[in-house]
């Protein structure tokens, strides 16, 4: 069987329970909700700048989030079936193993184009304008984003194989520290100098930017191509680092 | 050719803390085309990791093994697209439904969607999961979850089903369906089963050879009947009013020993012999015939009872 087929098929079979359970995906928005309804009506009001301003810079970190997290916590389906045996099974299947793992990857691109499509027209109403090409471009690096970093979660569930509290200890020691160090929900203009170096070396600060950039409509700024690219690489070395782990794990 | 199982030396060493694990040493194995084969050992005996060489799933350490026509190690793909396996585990994706994951493995195995799709309402039927085929994998209850592994194993109609230990965690009604489900497709389509087990009455039931396997290596191949004649035998327990009229007899009979006024010896076709030596000898007030278990070719083989083996491990 080709790659590519192969790939479909792994694919098609991880989107199945989403198609089937539609609900799931609007559930799993509760936590960004959260972000929003509680922690943007605090950061509006420590704003001297005008709710819709404030809007207009939090609401692109909290689709980013939306995908931070999606993809981050999703190797634990994998662990899960590792750990029951229907990995297993997959694995005497006669597809390609590479397309295990890229096919589960680009699954994780779905539950995010339509979670950030509902939270940006959510907000709207409350002064949040989006332009609508920014924010199909948006959620096409989301996409590439979650394809990288969700790679990256089934690597970690493939390295812990044996040990699930590892994968649950590395994933909550990384997430968090990336989601402030990005800036996705406070600006670390002000932050003192050595978060700002961390920053700069943190792929998700220039996703987040460009997330800004682009939902603005300011659609061909350097914020925007620095995005992309950093997706991008995000997206090869996670993509590469997973296959290799799926091909060593037996 | 008519072997669709062949190995040579297959070994597999584990490194585990720096100690060097013999899993499996040197197995040697031919399995004929249609053959139903149980493999018997206690936990840890190998059995497992054997399977796994033989499905592609473990790389082996050396020796060779050709399966389904395709060598293990340098066309892995050819063997798998001819096999099915079904592991310990729960084959089916906790929160997929029931059918779509029979749809996903026929994708997985190259078949068209409407082929996939008649074929998983034909094994839903069979395996009578046709109820449930719209409910959620985690929602199924041991014995059904254990059939679906079944139907996924049977997807693209394989030649060569691979079993490791399917029967564990089943009760003894839902053991008994699994097995009339395997007899079955066995008649029907001929299929070559190959099956691990601890379960001794299971392999004594239903397989025409067993395989017994101890500490990573196989100590014995033969039909059940056969292990039990060569390796065991029928134990005959006479019982005598007093312990002149015992030794007497036991002058009698070859291989026998005599305990107070009982004597006791192993023979071959006891069913034959107990009712001729009941009548020569008129001093006889009891008499019990026990015929052997494949437990008790275990014991002959390795000194222990597989089920003190169990005990020990459970």
């Amino acid at each position: 069987m080709t790659m590519t087929t192969a790939t479909w098929n792994v694919l098609t079979r991880e989107l199945r329970p989403v198609l089937r359970d539609p609900f799931s995906l609007i559930f799993s928005l509760l936590q960004p909700l959260v972000f929003l309804g509680l922690f943007g009506p605090l950061l509006v009001a420590s704003s001297p700048a005008p709710a819709s301003q404030t809007l207009q810079s939090f609401v692109p970190g909290i689709l980013v989030m939306i995908a931070l997290f999606g993809t981050g916590t999703t190797g634990s389906n994998l662990l899960y079936e590792m750990q029951t045996g229907s990995h297993e099974r997959t694995l005497v299947a006669p597809i390609p193993r590479s397309s295990l793992l890229v096919g589960r990857a680009l699954k994780e691109m779905v539950p995010i184009m339509v979670q950030a499509c509902v939270m940006a027209l959510v907000t709207i109403p409350f002064g949040f304008s989006v332009n609508p090409i920014g924010l199909l471009l948006g959620l096409v690096l989301l996409a590439i984003f979650g394809l990288g970093f969700g790679a990256l979660s089934y690597s970690l569930a493939l390295a812990s194989r044996n040990n699930d509290w590892m994968f649950w200890g590395i994933q909550q020691a990384t997430l968090f520290p990336l989601m402030i160090l990005s800036g996705m929900l406070l600006p670390l203009d002000n932050a003192p100098q050595w978060m700002q170096v961390a920053a700069a070396f943190n792929p998700i600060s220039y996703v987040v930017s460009a997330e800004r950039s682009l939902l603005a409509g300011d659609l061909a700024s350097m914020a925007t191509v620095g995005g992309f690219v950093a997706a991008a690489v995000l997206a090869a070395i996670g993509l590469g680092v997973g296959i290799r782990a799926m091909k060593k794990a037996a | 050719m008519t072997h669709i199982i062949t190995a040579r030396g297959l070994t597999k060493t584990f490194r585990v803390k720096k100690a060097v694990v013999d899993a499996v040493t040197d197995l040697d194995l031919d399995v004929q085309r249609g053959e139903l084969v149980a493999f018997l050992g206690p936990n840890g005996a190998g059995k497992s990791t054997s399977l796994r060489m033989l499905t592609t799933l473990l790389p082996p350490t050396s020796g060779t093994a050709t399966v389904a026509g395709h060598d293990i190690a340098t066309d892995p793909a050819g063997v798998r697209a001819r096999i099915g396996y079904i592991g310990q585990g729960t084959s089916a994706g906790h929160n997929q439904r029931v059918r779509d994951e029979l749809l996903s493995q026929g994708a997985f195995y190259g078949m068209s969607r409407t082929d996939a799709a008649a074929r998983a309402d034909e094994l839903l039927e069979s395996l009578d999961l046709g109820a449930l085929a719209t409910r959620k994998v985690l929602g199924l209850s041991g014995g059904q979850k254990r059939r679906l592994d079944i139907a996924l194993g049977l997807i693209h109609s394989p030649e060569l089903l691979f079993l490791d230990e399917p029967s564990t965690g089943l009760d003894p009604q839902s053991r008994a369906n699994l097995w009339q489900h395997l007899l079955e497709l066995r008649r029907e389509h001929g299929t070559t089963i190959f099956v691990t087990t601890h379960f001794l009455e299971e392999a004594d039931q239903f397989a025409e050879r067993v395989l017994v396997m101890d500490h990573g290596r196989m100590i014995a191949d033969d039909t059940a009947a056969n292990l039990k004649t060569t390796l065991a035998g029928d134990v005959i327990t006479l019982g005598f009013a007093s312990e002149a009229d015992a030794r007497a007899a036991a002058s009698r009979i070859p291989t026998s020993s005599t305990t107070g006024s009982t004597v006791t010896a192993t023979v071959d076709r006891g069913d034959l012999l107990l009712p001729r030596l009941i009548r020569e000898l008129d001093s006889v007030t009891s008499a019990t015939l026990r015929q052997p278990t494949l437990d008790d070719v275990f014991l002959a083989l390795t000194g222990r009872s597989l089920r003190e083996t169990e005990g020990a491990h459970a």
